[in-house]
């Protein structure tokens, strides 16, 4: 990869439209240096499936994604072979010693990434590796011990350029620590006011800059108090975008009262707001 | 490495020098690190030697954000991190160990003792028990049948000592419930295509024999929350000791035991009760729990827990045990809202009373009665036969009990 330094990367990815402070630019430029994955770690909707998209713009190469979930497994990671497929071969007698050879293999994103067709090193992004159970843990520490897979029947399939491997986790249980240790750990906070303010303004360009500061005023304030679920980045952004389809251009609390649903998540959430706070949070941020 | 011909010969040197010095003190700063309890690899400090080498080690803010992201990997630990970091780099200490402790004089003891619940339990035992007899610290059947229905709050320091023991050799087991992962199986849900395609090779493609794949079975997450306000605090040892063995039995297992306690203010002592030794553990708990013995805020304490932890540790159809006697001061609307919320994300909730033991018991406490509705089990834990009872239904939750 191209990046020079810890400034050079923080500058290519605004110019890209993802805004990084200095904590995330260097983890992404160390990992990128040093071929390492990176580990993304932080609430719901901070952005970090964002630095896989970002990367994979960045650099033109291919993104594949892979979705974790509970029970997750090689033939759903990796590999399967085609099955009904080979049935088929066998009871036609197509398929005499290439039963298990590409034709029939099926491949799934962690061995895509290693393909050795690629060009280009690809992005992979493994997301929410939380969900996925402690056993596919291991699997991955092979791939991103050597970044190659050894298929029993076919042999080991080794990647000619080592995939940008990016893993998201939103902790909803500690991935273990052997797997961190081979990665460079960030920690993505909640953006500061200015920050959010920064990324609203590149992301949603349409909406006024009066609105824009209120907005993210309204969901800085929202984040001080205990809510089951509070706003991330992503909901600021679907918030603005829905405004602007109300044609709002000054927030107010029938508007907040309306749109509170595409911020806050939890009924629970929403009553808590409804019962008083919503009056105070507008009149903080108007002012 | 290659030096440029044209350099100053002398200059080159010093700043090799200059920078194995950094590099060494480096290391030593990983070493402050791991004593300040945060688990660094051997890897990740060469990790951090090479990161190093790419960025401008003579920024404080590259050299802190590199450290980070090489040697962190854990959001909790980035607070120590910081601290030691600044602690290090700041001119007056650093760079260099830190200045040798005094050898501890031989006059101390060991082990500091705070006060805390066992000294205070100790304290409140001479004031108020009766006579107390030098029991046998044997395990006799007489006195084990004795210690089965005597009340956890009257236990004499021996009696304690021996249900100790007891508690450390039972067994507990929790329910299990069904993953999406398969394995194969002599009978099952699912066609183990694989082994069929094999099977068939044989037969000429067509699948004669069928082979199947069955769902694993994992045990479900366990979450403990004690409460240890004043009204509970003649039970907090007893509860301490059965939560340290529940939670040491299923260490090495995944998923682990989650351990809080409560009483203006929620805490999680899960690490702490990782020590082997109990009174080590219990002790180490006792120093992070700021309100031992104070006043009791169940719904507050509950809903820090469902804000900071319900969505770590209440996932997988987790089942939750609540110890309170349900003296509420807070509000008791605020108890039966988080209350609901801890029922509606988890698979049981169980909620064990000490009172609840009593004959004529009624929960008549507005707390309890607020928490009611939305318990699964309730239950007495005021002696050892309860603990059986509790033990039994534990391990008889079947894996689709409908609430």
């Amino acid at each position: 990869m191209m990046f020079i330094s810890v400034e050079h990367t923080r500058q290519l990815l605004a110019q890209h439209g993802y805004i990084a402070d200095v904590g995330l630019s260097t983890s992404i430029f160390l990992s990128t240096r040093m071929g390492k994955a990176l580990f993304l770690e932080g609430e719901p909707g901070v952005g970090k499936t964002e630095v896989a998209k970002v990367l994979s713009a960045l650099t033109h190469a291919p993104l594949i994604r892979l979705q974790c979930y509970e029970g997750i497994d090689v033939s759903q990671a990796v590999y399967e072979w085609n099955y009904p497929h080979q049935l088929l071969a066998m009871q036609t007698g197509s398929a005499k010693d290439d039963l298990f050879s590409e034709r029939f293999l099926l491949k799934r994103p962690l061995l895509q990434a290693i393909d050795a067709a690629h060009t280009v090193s690809p992005v992979l992004l493994i997301d929410e590796i939380d969900r996925a159970d402690e056993e596919f843990e291991s699997y991955l520490l092979e791939l991103l011990a050597d970044y190659q897979f050894t298929i029993p029947e076919l042999g080991t399939l080794r990647a000619h350029h080592k995939p940008v491997v990016v893993i998201t986790s939103n902790r909803t249980r500690e991935v273990h620590d052997a797997l961190k240790r081979r990665c460079a750990y960030c920690w993505i906070d909640y953006p500061s006011r200015e920050k959010e303010l920064e990324i609203l303004q590149r992301k949603s360009p349409h909406t006024g800059p009066l609105l824009a500061r209120q907005v993210v005023d309204f969901v800085q304030a929202l984040r001080k108090h205990e809510l089951y679920k509070l706003p991330g980045v992503a909901e600021t952004l679907d918030w603005a975008e829905a405004l602007e389809h109300l044609s709002t251009e000054v927030l107010d609390a029938a508007t907040v009262n309306q749109t509170l649903g595409m911020i806050l998540k939890y009924q629970d959430d929403v009553d808590k707001v409804r019962s008083g706070l919503l009056e105070t949070l507008v009149a903080q941020v108007a002012g | 490495m290659s030096s440029p011909v044209d350099t100053d010969q002398t200059d080159q040197t010093g700043q090799d020098v200059r920078r194995m010095v950094f590099m060494e003190n480096m290391v030593l700063f990983t070493r402050e690190l791991r004593g300040a309890g945060i688990p660094i690899a051997l890897g990740q400090v060469q990790d951090f030697l090479r990161a190093l080498e790419l960025v401008r080690i003579d920024k404080r803010e590259e050299v802190f954000h590199a450290a980070r992201s090489m040697l962190i990997g854990q959001q909790d630990h980035l607070l120590v991190f910081e601290t030691v970091f600044d602690r290090f780099f700041t001119p007056e200490v650093a760079p260099g160990p830190l200045p040798q402790t005094m050898p501890r004089a031989p006059r101390h003891p060991v082990r500091e003792k705070p006060f805390d619940i066992t000294t205070y339990m100790a304290y409140k035992a001479r004031l108020f028990d009766e006579e107390i007899d030098v029991g046998d610290k044997a395990m006799t059947f007489s006195s084990v049948e004795a210690l089965r229905s005597k009340d956890f709050s009257r236990l004499t320091p021996e009696e304690l000592d021996t249900l100790r023991r007891l508690l450390h050799e039972m067994t507990w087991a929790f329910s299990q419930r069904r993953t999406p992962r398969r394995v194969p199986a002599r009978q099952g849900d699912y066609l183990h295509l694989r082994r069929i395609l094999r099977a068939s090779a044989r037969t000429g493609g067509v699948p004669i024999h069928l082979s199947w794949q069955t769902r694993t079975l994992k045990r479900r997450p366990i979450v403990l929350i004690a409460d240890i306000s004043g009204s509970m605090e003649r039970y907090a040892r007893v509860i301490l000791l059965l939560f340290h063995t529940v939670a040491r039995q299923f260490q090495r297992s995944s998923p682990g035991v989650e351990c809080f306690v409560f009483g203006t203010r929620l805490t999680r002592i899960t690490t702490q009760l990782r020590q082997k030794d109990v009174d080590l553990a219990i002790d180490q708990a006792a120093r992070e729990v700021i309100d031992w013995s104070g006043g009791t805020r169940i719904g507050d304490s509950l809903h820090t827990f469902n804000v900071r932890w319900g969505r770590r540790v209440l996932g997988r159809g987790a089942i939750v045990i609540v110890v309170s006697d349900g003296w509420e001061r807070g509000d008791c609307q605020v108890l039966a809202h988080e209350m609901r919320h801890v029922q509606h994300h988890c698979h049981r909730l169980i909620w064990l009373n000490p009172l609840a033991g009593q004959p004529a018991y009624q929960a008549r406490v507005e707390g309890m009665q607020a928490a009611m509705p939305f318990i699964d089990d309730f239950l007495p834990v005021h002696n050892l036969e309860s603990l059986l009872v509790l033990n039994k239904l534990l391990a008889s939750l079947s894996r689709h009990v409908a609430r």
